[in-house]
């Protein structure tokens, strides 16, 4: 059994009265004892030495602090559910699942499909328990992971997405966890457990949003498995506030000749972490990485994303864009992995990035770890701020300095926005980022 | 010289040669002899490329059935350096870019090489460098590319130049041009052609694989040959080549179904 | 974790099958101190050499420091290896000489400078290398330095570490650990405290070194550390260009290898800096060969001031080392040249540091790894722009080409950028020599192995092109003799 923790007392508290008012559903509870366990020995990563891991990211802000497990308070977790729409990218045609403050709303489901199958983990465990219990935590290892411990300790409940050979790609999930702000100091742990069968397709999007003006805390992990020939495009978006903290926790299995195409965008946290892990695991598999953050103020992002080929003729994309203004810091950190008999792997990394003041900071780590000698494989990374030439350009040709500059930190985020094929949430993504950009580029105007 | 004289240069017989298990070549049968040249004319994918570069060795290429003797001697027991060595010459139809090797360097290793196998001292730098000279000159070739690195960098007509100066150092008794042709604006045309013209004599033979028969202008070819669908379905004169090229392939391919 | 000792190993036979012909062992009588380490062997090193007593203090601050870290080397390096047990090393170990050491080449032991000839280093004043002035270091000790007189005619100072200690105190004082305090790593602070020798360099005002200048370092003693400290200075306006050669023998022990080089540039001063680096790197199996954890580090302290590192790594059995370039100076620059190849067991973690605070500061790595065998290459390296850096400019090119399926080519930038308006670029790419690239060398007659070398050769061109004529020669010799029996 679980010792108390002297060192997280808050967490030790919440963890005795995770799903105790509840009919306990054994797997779950089974999973929760040794990832404790495993907690407790090892924390969070708050070491500042010999901690490669995390070492442009100091933890302790949030090991610091105090949160309120949210399930466990009793409110009314009736916000009109209406009103996500002005939070999150939605469509009439897309399949919902909402949770407000880790708490399930049923009453978003309208619609469903024979071909794709949208449930909580609860529901999944009635419906699919051996498909759960083969893969729920496969992937998602956290003998060296406080944060995937803590997230597996405190397993209640999740979104569960399978996508049979039947499915479209046209198929959108829209999966929503929002912090609703009516608990201060909160922490949920989203789950997310994916499955696309040999064969299917699927659209899925992954939206963390909070509208908490005190701290909070997002601990999330996602896992997506992906079988042979099967196709996922993957959205994840994080919409945090100022004082916002986000540890979001994604691995992905891809077996032979599937295709993964992901993009995430990071706005607004105080200290995010995009931590992506994808296995190649089967023959031929294809996988294309990328993301955009926005850094303001004094907010910290920093994204572990790492690629590991171990079988053959597999290609991958990883290109990340950063856009950095105020005093805040952002960190890449990528890592493709090529194992020895990932043979004919084509593997190319990108990082660029836009420094718009000059007290912000990045620190990127492009990897690459290659044991297979017959391979293409490439990184490159600029960190620099609008090309003089370029703004001197558009201002002979009469555009004011503020207006050229924010078309060119447009151009430089729309590489990767036009990435999105989803029209409404291409649309929501550009005008979030329209309400950000015109303030950067107001400090940026500073600078000249 | 009299010994070769005898047999044919080249002979292939019946060569049947496929490509990542495709095969490509279905019985070529061809006999050049010392002083001529052929021109192996055919459409895409018709297997002329694969025809000049299992000449070569070229490992991709794997000969399924059938005999090549060149001066007599089994050609495709050998190594592609050793058939370089005993003057088998292949300009590539995409020649490699070797990055950081020096053109000087890279010549000079294999005119010596070529020496050694024919038991003479290798060249002295100074001997050397005079030879360059003269061949750069003979071949109308800007001597700057002799001074880069080997084809880093060169444009497509640059490259095709370069080869011709190689194949002008190297002397070879035969030489395969692969497509050679194509992508040369006029110009570079006429000059890669009065290099090939100033190389040939009575005792060397030349193979041209061509698409067009445009460079044939420059260069005349004893013999012509058709190559569809991996078998020389017509051999005949120069005029063979204009034939061609009033009438197209499709006239071929009528003709032989 | 193992406790297998590196450092004491069977050394009963010399039967290692290698190629490095390097490796042959010279009978000199040696005077060594006893294996350990504590703060007596610290005082015997000093008062051996006679030190005066600000360094003797510098010293055992160092010792201390490092006894603090409580054997804990660093451990982020893509490197692995037995623990090293640090009190079976004899720390000082020297050629016995008379007395008061050789006054001339007449009374340096016959049998040193033979073993100097045979690495083609001849010390002979009627033979010695034209061009460059050589300082030959045998088991960290400075055995002779040739062209003293003529350097000293332009205000040169050349010699060893030792004599510099007692020649030129101030300087030394001066800038001893101003670049690489004792307290910068583990192995800084070990070297501070038992250094035994090196070389010194200074030049002095608006004056252009002449000749090359070379340090040949040759490690002979069993079962010693090697800890050489060097430093150069480059007053204002003054260029220097320095070559730095390394050897040892075979041996079927490994040998602690764990110098420190500093150089300070000051105002439009150019530091060169040239290693061939060629110790013996454990033969086939991966039995013996020499540990090699070095720190590195130039100050472009002065305006316009450069440097520049050079390196081609082929020996040593686990290298370590990050030749650096503080960019302090308004407009400095700073350079990074390498190759470091890796094969059979051999294990390199290698690359630079580019700390630009200085405006206008630029910097350009270009490194070239190749790894056949077994071998694990790693670069790692830290391209660091603060604050005050406006106009910072950094490049970086890291090639990696891989020979065979069995060997590991690893890159790990690391990218700190703190102003806005630096301009960073990192390329990488991984490759092997293509089968097209080899065909066409076939196809114009020449051999399979001849044309890898010449592919592999043209992959180092860059950086061999940065060397001094005659290295660039022997650094594409040593490539070739490293490479035997892997290509073709």
């Amino acid at each position: 059994m679980a010792e108390i923790s002297s060192k997280y007392p808050q967490y030790t508290h919440d963890y005795h009265l995770v799903g105790s008012d509840k009919t306990e559903t054994t797997l779950l509870e089974e999973m929760r004892q040794p990832a404790w366990t495993v907690f407790n020995n090892i924390g969070l990563p708050t070491a500042r030495r010999g901690n490669e891991k995390w070492k442009y990211t100091d933890v302790r802000p949030i090991a610091n602090k105090t949160f309120v497990y949210a399930p466990n308070v009793s409110i009314d977790r009736g916000l009109e559910l209406k009103s996500l729409e002005n939070f999150t990218p939605n469509s009439d045609d897309w399949i919902n699942l909402v949770f407000i403050d880790g708490v399930y709303q049923p009453r978003a489901n309208k619609k469903i499909l024979d071909s794709v199958e949208v449930s909580t983990l609860h529901e999944a465990l009635e419906n699919h328990e051996e498909l759960v219990k083969k893969y729920l935590g496969r992937e998602a290892d956290y003998s060296e992971d406080g944060f995937t411990a803590l997230n597996t300790a405190f397993i209640e409940d999740g979104a569960f997405v399978l996508a049979s050979e039947s499915s479209e790609e046209n198929t959108v999930v829209n999966l929503v966890f929002l912090t609703s702000g009516q608990v201060s100091d909160c922490v949920t742990y989203p789950r997310v457990l994916l499955i696309a069968q040999p064969g299917s397709h699927l659209s899925v999007i992954e939206n963390y949003v909070s509208l908490c003006e005190s701290s909070s805390l997002t601990n999330s992990v996602t896992e997506i498995y992906v079988e042979e020939n099967a196709t996922i495009k993957h959205y994840r978006i994080c919409l945090e506030k100022a004082h916002g903290f986000h540890v979001g926790v994604s691995r992905v299995c891809q077996e032979a000749d599937s295709t993964f195409i992901s993009a995430s965008f990071a706005l607004g946290a105080a200290i995010g972490r995009n931590d992506f892990h994808v296995l190649l695991d089967g023959e031929g598999a294809n996988c294309e990485l990328s993301g955009l953050y926005l850094t303001l103020n004094d907010q910290h992002q920093d994204n572990f994303i790492s690629i590991d080929h171990a079988k053959p003729n597999g290609t991958s994309r990883l290109f990340y864009k950063g856009i950095l203004d105020g005093s805040s810091k952002a960190v890449f950190g990528g890592n493709v992995i090529v194992r020895k008999n990932a043979q004919k792997t084509d593997a190319q990394q990108t990082d660029k990035n836009l420094l718009l003041s000059d007290s912000a900071e990045i620190d990127s780590k492009p990897s690459l770890l290659i044991y297979a000698d017959d391979v293409v494989c490439g990184h490159g990374a600029t960190a620099g701020h609008i090309d003089e030439d370029t703004l001197f350009y558009m201002r002979s040709r009469g555009l004011d300095a503020e207006t050229a500059s924010r078309i060119l930190i447009h151009a430089f985020a729309a590489e990767i926005l036009d990435k999105v094929d989803l029209l409404p949430l291409g649309e929501f993504l550009n005008n979030i980022y329209d309400e950000y950009i015109p303030s950067a580029t107001l400090s940026f105007g500073s600078v000249q | 010289m009299v010994n070769q004289a005898i047999s044919p240069l080249l002979q292939i017989v019946d060569l049947c040669v496929s490509v990542e298990d495709q095969q490509i070549l279905k019985g070529v049968n061809l006999t050049v002899n010392a002083g001529e040249v052929h021109a192996i004319m055919g459409p895409n994918g018709s297997g002329k490329s694969t025809l000049a570069n299992s000449l070569a060795g070229r490992p991709e290429y794997s000969v399924v059935s059938g005999e090549v003797l060149y001066r007599g001697e089994d050609l495709l027991a050998l190594e592609p350096e050793d058939r370089a060595r005993r003057g088998l010459f292949l300009a590539f139809q995409y020649p490699m870019e070797l990055p950081g090797v020096r053109a000087w360097q890279f010549l000079k290793a294999a005119v010596d090489a070529k020496r050694q196998h024919n038991g003479e001292e290798e060249m002295s730098a100074r001997e050397f460098d005079q030879f360059l000279k003269d061949k750069v000159s003979q071949v109308d070739i800007d001597p700057e590319l002799s001074r880069r690195n080997v084809n880093e960098g060169f444009s497509g007509g640059e490259k095709k130049r370069n080869e011709i100066l190689q194949m002008a150092m190297l002397e070879p008794d035969l030489a395969l041009l692969d497509e050679t042709d194509s992508g040369l604006d006029i110009d570079a045309l006429r000059i890669v052609s009065e290099g090939v013209n100033k190389l040939r004599n009575p005792s060397n033979a030349v193979v041209l694989v061509t698409h067009y028969q445009r460079i044939l202008n420059y260069i005349t070819p004893d013999f012509v040959h058709v190559l569809v669908d991996g078998r020389i379905v017509r051999s005949g004169g120069a005029d063979l080549a204009h034939e061609l090229e009033e009438k197209g392939y499709d006239w071929i391919r009528e003709m032989v179904s | 974790m193992s406790t297998q000792k590196i450092i004491s190993r069977n050394t009963s036979s010399d039967d290692l099958a290698s190629d490095y012909k390097w490796g042959f062992t010279i009978d000199i009588e040696e005077d060594a101190a006893p294996k350990g380490l504590n703060e007596d062997i610290v005082r015997l090193i000093s008062a051996k050499k006679e030190e005066p007593e600000w360094l003797l203090e510098w010293r055992l601050k160092a010792f201390r420091h490092w006894m603090r870290q409580n054997f804990e080397e660093p451990s982020w390096a893509h490197l692995s290896h037995p623990v090293i047990d640090f009190q079976d090393i004899h720390y000082y170990a020297a050629p016995k000489t008379k007395e008061d050491g050789p006054k001339s080449l007449d009374e340096v032991d016959p049998e040193l400078i033979e073993a100097f000839n045979k690495l083609g280093i001849p010390l002979d004043e009627q033979k010695k290398m034209t061009g460059v002035a050589v300082d030959a270091v045998l088991d960290s000790v400075s055995v002779a330095t040739t062209y003293q007189d003529m350097l000293e005619k332009s205000g040169i100072i050349f010699c060893s570490m030792s004599e510099a200690v007692k020649n030129h105190p101030e300087l030394v004082r001066k800038y001893l650990g101003s670049v690489v305090p004792y307290t910068d790593n583990f192995y800084a602070s070990l070297n501070s405290a038992v250094f035994s020798d090196g070389s010194f360099a200074y030049i002095p005002k608006g004056v252009r070194c002449p000749i090359e200048l070379m340090t040949y370092f040759r490690i002979n003693a069993e079962e010693s550390g090697q800890f050489e400290r060097t430093l150069i200075v480059a007053e204002e306006a003054s260029y220097v260009s320095y070559l730095e050669g390394c050897t040892a023998p075979m041996r079927k022990s490994t040998q602690l290898h764990a110098a420190v080089v500093e150089l300070i540039a000051l105002d439009d001063a150019e530091i060169k800096y040239s290693t061939l680096q060629n110790w013996f790197p454990g033969d086939k199996e991966g039995v013996g060969g020499v540990y090699n954890f070095v720190t590195k580090r130039g100050k472009a302290a002065g305006r316009n001031s450069k440097i520049s590192w050079t390196q081609v790594e082929t020996g040593s059995a686990i290298t370590w080392k990050y030749p650096s370039v503080v960019l302090q100076g308004d407009n400095s620059v700073g350079e990074f040249y390498s190759v470091a190849l890796v094969n059979n067991y051999q294990q390199a973690d290698t690359g630079t540091k580019m700390i630009h605070i200085g405006k206008n500061t630029k910097s350009t790595i270009v490194a070239k790894g190749i790894s056949a065998g077994k071998a694990e290459n790693t670069y790692r390296g830290l391209v660091k722009i603060n604050a005050s850096a406006n106009g910072a400019k950094n490049f970086t090119q890291c090639d990696s080409l891989l020979i065979g399926d069995q060997c590991g080519a690893h890159t790990v930038p690391y990218i700190e950028v703190k102003n806005p308006t630096a301009q960073m670029e990192h390329e990488a790419t991984t490759s092997k020599v293509s089968d097209d690239q080899l065909f066409y060398c076939q196809q114009r007659g020449i051999g399979v192995e001849d044309a890898h070398y010449m592919i592999i050769n043209g992959f180092c061109r860059g950086i061999f092109q940065e060397l001094p004529f005659e290295f660039a020669m022997e650094a594409s010799q040593l490539l070739k003799v490293s490479l035997e029996g892997t290509v073709g």
